[in-house]
Parts: C-alpha cells; sequence; structure tokens
C-alpha cells in the first residue's frame, strides 16, 4: 500500500445499489467516490448455473485492492466477473476488458456465491503482472497492465466438472504470494490446496495431511515465505470445520506437510464459516494472523499462529478482515 | 417548488434532508424529479436509478397523492397536485429487515 492512510470501502445492496467510500485520513472521515462501473461495449452472455447464455450484469464489487505502485491506482473485482481500474483514486472507474472479453469468457459459469471476481494480487517487481480469480472460472494473469489475460489453470483438476482438466471452469476460492518470491503462488480451491513456483503457469496439489482440503482463505507469513496457513472447512455443503473443531492449519514447507494450530480457538461445537476474504497478516516481526467468523468473531494469534484470542466477538457475519501494521 | 420525500435509509448515505424542495421546470415527470434530486445531492447518484439504464431500482418505488406511479412511464407527466406543491413526490424503500 502506498498511502496507509487511503481506504476504501464497497457496500452493495439490492435496495440502493453499489456505494463506495474512501477515507483519506485512516478511517477517520469518509467520503462517497465514484459508484458507477459500467462494463465495456457489449457485454454478451456466461453460462447460468444450469448451462444456458446469461447476460453479463452488474450486480456488486466483491473486492477492492489499492495499487501497491501508484496511490491514484485502484482496482475492482466485480460480480459478474470482469475487472475494473481507476485513475484517480476512486473517483472513476474504467473496465480492463479483455479478461471479460477472453475467448473462454462466454463458458463461465457462476459459483455458489455467484460469478464474482474475488482476488487481485499484485507483483511487486512489475506494475504490470497482476494475478485474479474467478468463481467457478479459474485463475487468471496479466502480464500488461489488464491489455490481455492468460488462464493459469494447468494441474487443476476439478472432478465436479465434466472436464476435470479444462483451461477453465475451476472453482478457485482464493491466492496468495509472499512479496520476496512472487512467482511463487498458493491457491485454496473449492476442493485442494495448490502451489505455483511458476507464476501460475503449472499447479501442484500440497493439501497432504490436511482434514479436509475445503476451504475459502489463504494467507503466507509476512517473514517466512515458505510458511502458508490456511483453515480447513468440511466440504461444500458443511459449511463449518470438520468435527466442530476450529482448527488454522500451517505448513512450513510450502504445502504438503500440515500442523494444527489449537490453543485458544474451540475444539467442540463449532459450526462457523471462515470467508475468503476474512483472514489477514500482519508484518510486526513475530507475524500476527487475524480471522473472522461467520459468527462474529474475530481470533487473532500474535506468535505466528502458536496461540490465539478471541478479539472481537458477537458481530454480525464477518465477511472481510484487513490489517494495517501502525509502527 | 416541488416536495420531495426522501428515503429515510438515504439520510445516512448522503447530505439528503428527509423532505426536499426543488425547481423542476414542466412538465413533471419521475426522470426529471429524479434528475433535479441527484443535481441537489450528487451523492444520490446510481442509488435510486441504475447508473447506466436510469430505470428505477426493483426496490424502490415513487407514490404521488398516496397513488403508486412506479409503473408509469418515468417520462410521462405526473399529476397536477405536484406541480404546484399540494402534495409531495414521495420516494419509497421496499421495507427491509423481515
Amino acid at each position: 500500500m502506498v498511502n496507509p492512510d487511503l481506504l476504501f470501502v464497497a457496500q452493495a445492496n439490492d435496495w440502493f445499489g453499489q456505494l463506495v467510500h474512501r477515507s483519506t485520513d485512516g478511517g477517520t472521515t469518509w467520503e462517497q467516490v465514484g459508484n458507477t462501473l459500467n462494463y465495456d461495449g457489449e457485454t454478451g452472455t456466461h453460462q447460468w448455473y444450469d448451462g444456458t447464455p446469461h447476460p453479463w450484469e452488474f450486480r456488486r464489487i466483491w473486492h477492492i485492492e489499492p495499487s501497491i505502485h501508484d496511490e491514484n491506482v485502484i482496482y475492482a473485482g466485480v460480480e459478474d466477473a470482469a475487472m475494473f481500474k481507476s485513475s484517480d483514486c476512486g473517483a472513476s472507474w474504467q473496465e480492463l476488458p479483455a479478461l471479460r472479453n477472453h475467448s473462454t469468457g462466454n463458458s463461465w459459469q457462476p459459483g455458489a456465491g455467484g460469478l464474482c471476481l474475488h482476488t487481485i494480487l499484485q507483483d511487486p517487481r512489475d506494475e504490470n503482472r497482476l494475478y485474479i480469480a474467478i468463481s467457478a472460472a479459474g485463475a487468471f494473469r496479466t502480464d500488461d497492465g489488464g491489455e490481455t489475460w492468460l488462464p493459469i489453470n494447468k494441474g487443476l483438476r476439478s472432478d465436479y466438472i465434466p472436464d476435470p482438466d479444462a483451461e477453465v471452469g475451476h472453482c478457485v476460492h482464493n491466492l496468495a504470494l509472499h512479496p520476496s518470491n512472487p512467482d511463487r503462488l498458493f491457491m485454496q480451491k473449492h476442493w485442494d490446496v495448490m502451489r505455483s513456483d511458476n507464476a501460475g503457469d503449472e499447479w501442484v496439489e500440497v493439501s497432504g495431511d490436511l482434514p479436509s482440503d475445503f476451504g475459502f482463505p489463504i494467507v503466507v507469513h509476512a517473514h517466512e515465505p515458505e510458511t502458508i496457513y490456511v483453515i480447513p472447512i468440511l466440504s461444500d455443503a458443511y459449511h463449518y470445520p470438520p468435527e466442530g473443531k476450529l482448527r488454522v492449519y500451517r505448513s512450513r514447507s510450502g504445502g504438503h506437510d500440515w500442523e494444527a494450530l489449537t490453543a485458544g480457538l474451540p475444539q467442540e461445537n463449532c459450526y462457523v464459516n471462515i470467508l475468503r476474504d476474512a483472514m489477514s497478516i500482519d508484518t510486526l516481526p513475530e507475524c500476527g494472523i487475524y480471522f473472522g467468523t461467520t459468527g462474529g468473531q474475530v481470533y487473532a494469534s500474535t506468535d505466528s499462529g502458536d496461540t490465539w484470542t478471541t478479539i472481537v466477538r458477537d458481530l454480525p457475519k464477518v465477511l472481510s478482515v484487513e490489517v494495517q501494521t501502525l509502527t | 417548488m416541488i416536495r420531495v420525500i426522501v428515503p429515510s435509509q438515504l439520510g445516512v448515505l448522503s447530505d439528503a434532508p428527509r423532505e426536499v424542495e426543488l425547481d423542476v421546470s414542466a412538465p413533471i415527470t419521475a426522470n426529471r424529479v429524479v434528475d433535479a434530486l441527484e443535481s441537489a445531492y450528487p451523492d444520490l447518484k446510481g442509488m435510486l436509478r441504475d447508473p447506466l439504464t436510469r430505470t428505477r431500482r426493483p426496490m424502490i418505488r415513487y407514490f404521488v397523492a398516496e397513488e403508486d406511479v412506479s409503473h408509469l412511464d418515468p417520462d410521462s407527466e405526473l399529476p397536477a397536485t405536484l406541480a404546484d406543491g399540494k402534495e409531495p413526490f414521495w420516494i419509497v424503500a421496499a421495507i427491509s429487515g423481515g
């Protein structure tokens, strides 16, 4: 983040549509900014759940990502899946239409939450390289600032689609990278935890001995590029932790080998979910980890996940947890 | 002067008061009233109508003299009682919360 005092909130509802608010003073005051996100040109159709063509319709912003290279550049991933860019700090938005117009676009199909572009990663070395993920189309990379997009789903296997090795159609839930090694990507897929060592060109499964490889968020430790965290969820039909035990799993080897982190987390009768944007890290020396639940708790660890405390409870469903290190 | 009653929820999301008085030139239509409202309170742009198509959002309705005028052509002239300020143009958001 270029300017730590620059914050964005996007809220949308069926009454008044999409709103975007911006704070330039670290959240003390907020102002409404551009909320018009129009698709560029003819919109065409994608596939509906039953395989029939369905017109592309803007529903809401799923994820806002300020550029790490330019304070005035903000990215937004939306439903129905498309990528928008603001070059004036949120005052106005323009679509990067090559993604939606990708040759596979008319075959994209929504996941349970809709056809949403929910994840945007940036390469700290190159402002023109971005990674995005769409449920349930898959992951894509651009190396030219959004002029062209490449599906990067080779090695993903989804047994719930007719062609398990298809170029697109995979329900990617979340992506993560460490800035010191941005060619190494980690993915939590609908099922399977995956790793790519070549910027998404190929993926290998690293689920190892997880009690379930279904889940939503995945994050990387602030100072250990091979240390990653997931929170297993029982299945796509049962959105709660296996055995009702809320366990964060940590791998210090970039996957395959996992350890359960349970100290301070409920180990019986816990039936919450953890959504894809509801887990974050800080950059303090011991690396704090934070996540929120659909039951309204926010848990924090100040020691890389070894122990946890409840720092907030009784909130509504937690959709997003963002952390800023202020020291 | 046209009197417009704004949904109370929008008092949180914009600086529009509950009742607004607007100059709207004839013919008085729903679209012209909302145009004038958005011009006076730009934060409301896109909240009542889709910004691209300008169609009324499905959970927003318009009333004049207790009559639902939501489904009239939004460019058709509204009752004269609106133009002389006797009746307000009510913008109503669908009831939420169960």
